[in-house]
C-alpha cells in the first residue's frame, strides 16, 4: 500500500439524481497493471472520466490522490500535464494527418509557431520503435488498421511522458494478432515503470496481464484482489460482476410457443473497412412463433452487426448465409425487401438510426409503412393521424398529441414511437436491439409488457441486450455471442448470469 | 421498484378510445415570414409614396420574379433533402438557347420547343441526379461543375450571339396576359381577372370549410376556428386586392396561372405524397430513413430530375419574357432561388421547408428589388441590402429556434 500511485476514495457522481457512482474506492500500485471489470453501465467509464478531469473537480464527491498529492483537475489538459493519459475505445486520431502529426497534435515541436519537422519525425520514429510499430512516421493514419492506430495512440501517450496509462476496452475492436501484440506491449511498458489501468471484459486477457483486479457493479466497488491469490479465478470475477438480486421488474407472462418460424443459417459478414475481419462468423439460430429469444454479448461482440447485416444488409460486406421464414427461404438484401418479408428491426441507437427527431409522432410512426396509408402515391393524412392516435393511446405514449415533435419526448416515449413504427409495418419477426437502453424503470416495465404482447400474438421476437437480468427476465431462450460467433444457447430454466457470462467471454481458442 | 408493477401496460394493438385535443397548435413560424413580407410591402409602399402597389408594378412584380419563384419551388425540395443546386442559372440559359434555336433555326413550332426545353431540363437533371444519387458525389460539387458545364454549352450554342425574333405565342408565356374575353367593367377593369379572383377566393374558403368538416367527423384535432377565420380573411383580401390591381392593368398574366398551379401542385406533393414524405424523412435523418426502407438513392435522383424540369420551365419563361436568348441569361438566378428558400424558413441542414415559404421568400426579395429600384437606389447598394436581408432573416430564424429550445 505504501507505493500507491493513485488513490481514489469514496467517489460519488450523479446525473440528475441518478447515481452513476456511489462510493467507489480504488488503489493502484506504482508499476502494476490494474484491471477494472464490470458489466456495461456499471460505472467504469464514468470513473475514468472523473479521474481524467472530463468531469471537472467539484462536480463529483470523494477525493483523488495522485503521486501523493490531491488532484483538482478542471479538464483533460490538467490530468495529462500530470502524466495521466486515457485512450478511449473510439480512437481519437485525425485520419488525414500523418502518424507523426497525430502523435504531436496539440503538443507540436515548434519554435514561434513554426514546426520543426526533422525533430518531429525523428522523435516520432523513436516512439514508434518503443511501441513496436514498424511504419513510416509520414504515413497518413487512415492507411493503418485499428490495431496499429491503437499503437499510435499509445505512442502519443508516451510522447506526453505518461505515468498512468488508462486503456478503455483496448482490444474490443482488435483481431487476435493485434490483441496479442497490444498485451505484449503493455507488459513492456510495465517493465519501463509505466502504470496501467485496463478496462476490459475479456477475462482471458485479464488473467494474462493484470496484477490486480477491481470489480465495480452498480456504481460501487465490490472487491479488489491480487491475481496472484489462489482463488483469483475467472468465476470469482464473474460472480462479483453479476451478483445483483433479480427484482420483480417484469410483467407476468405465460409463454405460448409454437413451431419454429424464423431460421438463420451460416450467417457471415465482414467488417466494412477492415475487410479481412469477420464481424459475424458462421452464426446459425432459430426462433419459434410466440417465442422471445435473447441475444447476449458484450459490447463489440457482434450482436448489432448480426442484426443489421440480416436486416437489409445495413452493415458489413461480403455477407453470406440463408434466412428462412415459416420454412421458406426469404431474401433480405435491402431494407425494403426485409420489411416486405415481415422483418422489423428497432435499432439500438434510436436517435441516430431510429427516428426523425424534427418530425412529429405521426410522421415517425408511419415512416416505415407509408404505403399502407397511401393510394396512388398520395398519403391519407387523416388516416395517418387516426392510426398514430391509436398507437399513442395503446402504447401509452405521453405527449399532448401526435403532432408533438419527437425530439422533445423522453427516451421511454421515443422508444415507444420506434416500437409503434415497427408494429405498424405488421411484422412477423421483430428484432429489438437494446429496447430499454437509456430509459427509466417505469417505461422499461411498459416496454417489457409490449414485448410480451407481441410474443402472445404469435410473432417471433428477438431481444438483443447488454443487461443480463433483462434477458433472464424476458427471454425464453438465450443465445450468447462472442467475437462474432454464437458461443452458446441456453434455455430460460438453465440460464444464470454466471453461465451466460462464461459463454459471452469465451475467446477464439 | 415494487410500486411499478401496478402500472401495467395496455394492449399494444387494436382500436382504443381516443382522447385527442380538439385544438391544434398554430405554427407561428410560417406566419413570421408572411408578416415580414407584409411589413416590407408596407414599408416600401410608404417610402415610394404609394407607387409600389400601382397596377403596373404589381404586374411586373409577378412577371419579373416568376422564374426565380419557379426555381425556388424546385430548390426547396432539393434543400429539404439536404442538398443544394448551384447549376440552375446556367440551366436556364442553356434551355433558353435550345428553345430559341429550335424555333428560329430548326423550325419547330412554339409548343414543341417548350416541350423540348422541358425534356432537356429533365435530361440535365438526370445527369446531375446520377452523380449525386448513384455515385455519391456531394450535390455542391456536381452542380458547381454543372454551373460551368451548362454555361459553357450555352456559349457553344449561341456562337452567333443573341437569338431574337421569337414567335408571339412563345413570348406570351413570360410577358403576355390571358385575353379579356369577358369584356370590361367598373371603368375599364378586366372582368375575367376579377371573376378569377372571386372564384379563387371562393374555392379557398370552400376547401377550408370542407377540411374542417372532415376533421370534425373523424374527431381529429383542428386549427382553432378564430385562427382559421382570420387566416381565410387575410388570404381572401390578398387575392381580391391582387386581382383588383391586375384588372386595372392588362389583366391576368399567363405566368400567374402557371405559378399558381405549380404552388398548389408542389404543396400537395410535399405534404401529401409518399415521395414528399420521403424527402422530409431523408432530410430529417438520412440513416433513419434508410433503416425504414426508404429508397434514398431513387428519391435523390427524382429530386434532381424534378429540379431540372423546373429549371427548364424557368428557362422558357425567362427567355419568353426577354424575347430573346442570350448566353448571359440566368446569371445568379441560383443564388436568388437559394436565398428565397432560406428566407422562407428552410433549414441549412435539411428536413425543414415549405413551398409556400420559399415563394414568400422569393416575393420578399422581389419586393425589395422593386422598391429599391423605384427609389432609384444604386444597383450596387441594392445587392448589399439584399445580402443583409438574407443574413438577418436566417439569423432571426436560428435565434428563434434556439429560444424555443430545439
Amino acid at each position: 500500500m505504501s507505493n500507491a500511485i493513485l488513490w481514489m476514495r469514496d467517489i460519488t457522481k450523479d446525473f440528475n439524481g441518478v447515481k452513476a457512482l456511489d462510493g467507489v474506492s480504488i488503489v493502484v500500485e506504482r508499476g502494476e497493471v490494474h484491471a477494472i471489470c464490470g458489466e456495461n453501465g456499471a460505472g467504469k467509464s464514468t470513473l475514468m472520466k472523473v479521474l481524467s478531469g472530463v468531469y471537472p473537480h467539484g462536480t463529483f464527491g470523494g477525493t483523488i490522490e495522485f503521486e501523493g498529492h490531491p488532484t483538482a483537475y478542471k479538464n483533460i489538459n490538467d490530468s495529462e500535464h500530470d502524466g495521466i493519459v486515457i485512450i478511449h475505445q473510439e480512437l481519437a486520431l485525425s485520419p488525414y494527418l500523418s502518424i507523426a502529426e497525430n502523435i504531436f497534435l496539440g503538443n507540436e515541436n515548434a519554435r514561434r509557431g513554426i514546426i520543426d519537422w526533422n525533430k518531429t519525425n525523428r522523435e516520432a520514429a523513436t516512439l514508434l520503435a518503443r511501441v513496436g510499430l514498424n511504419e513510416n512516421p509520414a504515413t497518413p493514419v487512415l492507411e493503418l488498421g485499428v490495431g496499429k492506430q491503437q499503437l499510435v495512440e499509445i505512442a502519443k501517450a508516451l510522447s506526453k511522458r505518461v505515468k498512468l496509462l488508462i486503456l478503455d476496452e483496448p482490444t474490443a475492436a482488435l483481431n487476435d494478432d493485434d490483441s496479442d501484440h497490444l498485451l505484449t506491449l503493455i507488459n513492456h511498458l510495465r517493465e519501463q515503470g509505466i502504470t496501467c489501468i485496463i478496462i476490459s471484459h475479456k477475462l482471458k486477457e485479464i488473467r494474462k496481464i493484470a496484477d490486480t483486479v477491481t470489480i465495480i457493479r452498480d456504481g460501487k466497488t465490490i472487491e479488489s484482489f491480487s491475481m496472484k491469490e489462489a482463488d483469483a479465478t475467472e468465476s470469482r470475477i464473474i460472480r462479483s460482476m453479476v451478483g445483483r438480486p433479480l427484482d420483480n421488474q417484469f410483467p407476468p407472462r405465460t409463454p405460448d410457443i409454437g413451431e419454429e418460424y424464423f431460421r438463420v443459417e451460416n450467417w457471415t459478414a465482414y467488417h466494412p473497412v477492415d475487410t479481412e475481419r469477420k464481424v459475424v462468423d458462421d452464426a446459425s439460430f432459430t426462433v419459434k412463433a410466440g417465442e422471445i429469444v435473447g441475444f447476449a454479448g458484450l459490447m463489440g461482440a457482434g450482436r448489432t452487426e448480426l442484426a443489421m447485416s440480416i436486416f437489409g444488409r445495413s452493415y458489413g460486406i461480403n455477407i453470406s448465409g440463408k434466412v428462412f421464414k415459416a420454412g421458406k427461404e426469404i431474401q433480405t438484401r435491402t431494407v425494403s425487401e426485409a420489411i416486405e418479408n415481415g422483418l422489423a428491426y428497432a435499432t439500438e441507437d434510436r436517435k441516430k438510426y431510429g427516428l426523425n427527431l424534427i418530425a412529429d409522432i405521426a410522421e415517425n410512426i408511419s415512416a416505415a409503412a407509408l404505403g399502407k396509408l397511401a393510394t396512388g402515391g398520395v398519403v391519407d393524412r387523416n388516416k395517418e393521424t387516426k392510426v398514430a392516435e391509436e398507437y399513442r393511446a395503446s402504447m401509452n405514449i405521453k405527449a399532448p398529441s401526435v403532432s408533438a415533435i419527437v425530439g422533445k419526448l423522453s427516451g421511454g416515449n421515443q422508444q415507444k414511437v420506434v416500437l409503434s413504427k415497427w408494429m405498424f409495418t405488421g411484422p412477423d419477426v421483430l428484432i429489438l436491439d437494446e429496447p430499454t437502453r437509456g430509459i427509466d424503470v417505469g417505461a422499461k416495465y411498459e416496454i417489457y409488457g409490449i414485448i410480451n404482447q407481441l410474443a402472445a400474438q404469435g410473432k417471433a421476437v428477438i431481444v438483443i441486450s447488454s443487461e443480463l437480468p433483462e434477458l433472464l427476465g424476458l427471454a425464453d431462450r438465450i443465445y450468447t455471442i462472442s467475437e462474432g460467433r454464437i458461443t452458446g444457447e441456453v434455455a430460460r430454466e438453465d440460464a444464470t448470469q454466471e453461465t451466460l457470462m462464461h459463454y459471452m467471454t469465451a475467446g477464439r481458442d | 421498484m415494487s410500486n411499478i408493477a401496478t402500472e401495467a401496460p395496455t394492449e399494444p394493438s387494436g382500436p382504443a378510445p381516443i382522447k385527442s385535443p380538439k385544438r391544434q397548435r398554430v405554427d407561428l413560424r410560417q406566419y413570421g415570414i408572411l408578416a415580414a413580407l407584409a411589413i416590407i410591402i408596407l414599408l416600401f409602399e410608404i417610402l415610394t409614396g404609394g407607387r409600389l402597389l400601382m397596377p403596373g408594378n404589381v404586374n411586373n412584380l409577378i412577371q419579373q420574379n416568376s422564374y426565380v419563384l419557379i426555381l425556388a419551388i424546385g430548390m426547396v425540395i432539393v434543400i429539404i433533402a439536404g442538398h443544394i443546386d448551384l447549376s440552375v442559372g446556367s440551366v436556364v440559359a442553356l434551355v433558353g438557347a435550345v428553345a430559341a434555336l429550335a424555333m428560329n433555326s430548326w423550325g419547330l413550332p412554339w409548343w414543341a420547343a417548350v416541350l423540348l426545353a422541358l425534356v432537356v431540363g429533365a435530361v440535365i437533371g438526370a445527369w446531375q441526379g446520377f452523380w449525386v444519387a448513384f455515385v455519391g458525389i456531394p450535390a455542391f460539387i456536381v452542380t458547381l461543375a454543372g454551373m460551368l458545364i451548362f454555361r459553357g454549352l450555352t456559349l457553344v450554342l449561341l456562337t452567333g450571339g443573341t437569338i431574337s425574333g421569337l414567335p408571339d405565342e412563345f413570348t406570351a408565356i413570360g410577358a403576355g396576359w390571358i385575353p379579356g374575353f369577358l369584356g370590361e367593367i367598373l371603368g375599364g377593369r378586366d372582368t375575367f381577372t376579377l371573376v378569377l379572383g372571386l372564384l379563387a377566393s371562393a374555392a379557398f374558403v370552400v376547401q377550408q370549410v370542407r377540411t374542417r368538416a372532415t376533421l370534425r367527423k373523424l374527431e381529429l384535432p383542428r386549427e382553432p376556428a378564430a385562427s382559421a377565420i382570420v387566416k381565410s380573411a387575410i388570404l381572401v383580401i390578398a387575392i381580391m386586392a391582387l386581382s383588383w390591381q391586375l384588372s386595372a392593368y392588362s389583366g391576368t398574366p399567363i405566368i400567374l396561372i402557371i405559378l399558381a398551379v405549380l404552388i398548389l401542385l408542389y404543396t400537395f406533393i410535399l405534404n401529401r405524397s409518399v415521395f414528399g414524405r420521403h424527402v422530409y424523412a431523408m432530410g430529417g435523418n438520412l440513416f433513419a430513413a434508410q433503416m425504414s426502407g426508404v429508397k434514398t438513392k431513387w428519391i435523390n435522383f427524382a429530386i434532381f430530375v424534378n429540379m431540372g424540369v423546373l429549371a427548364g420551365l424557368a428557362g422558357v419563361v425567362a427567355t419568353a419574357r426577354a424575347g430573346s436568348a442570350v448566353a448571359s441569361a440566368g446569371q445568379s438566378y441560383e443564388l436568388d432561388a437559394i436565398a428565397a428558400v432560406f428566407i422562407g424558413g428552410a433549414a441549412v441542414q435539411g428536413g425543414v421547408g415549405t413551398v409556400v415559404g420559399a415563394v414568400i421568400g422569393g416575393l420578399v426579395m422581389g419586393v425589395l428589388n422593386m422598391g429599391l429600384s423605384i427609389l432609384s437606389v444604386d444597383a450596387a447598394w441594392q445587392q448589399a441590402i439584399k445580402g443583409l436581408v438574407l443574413l438577418l432573416a436566417v439569423a432571426f430564424d436560428i435565434i428563434n429556434k434556439r429560444r424555443s429550445g430545439r
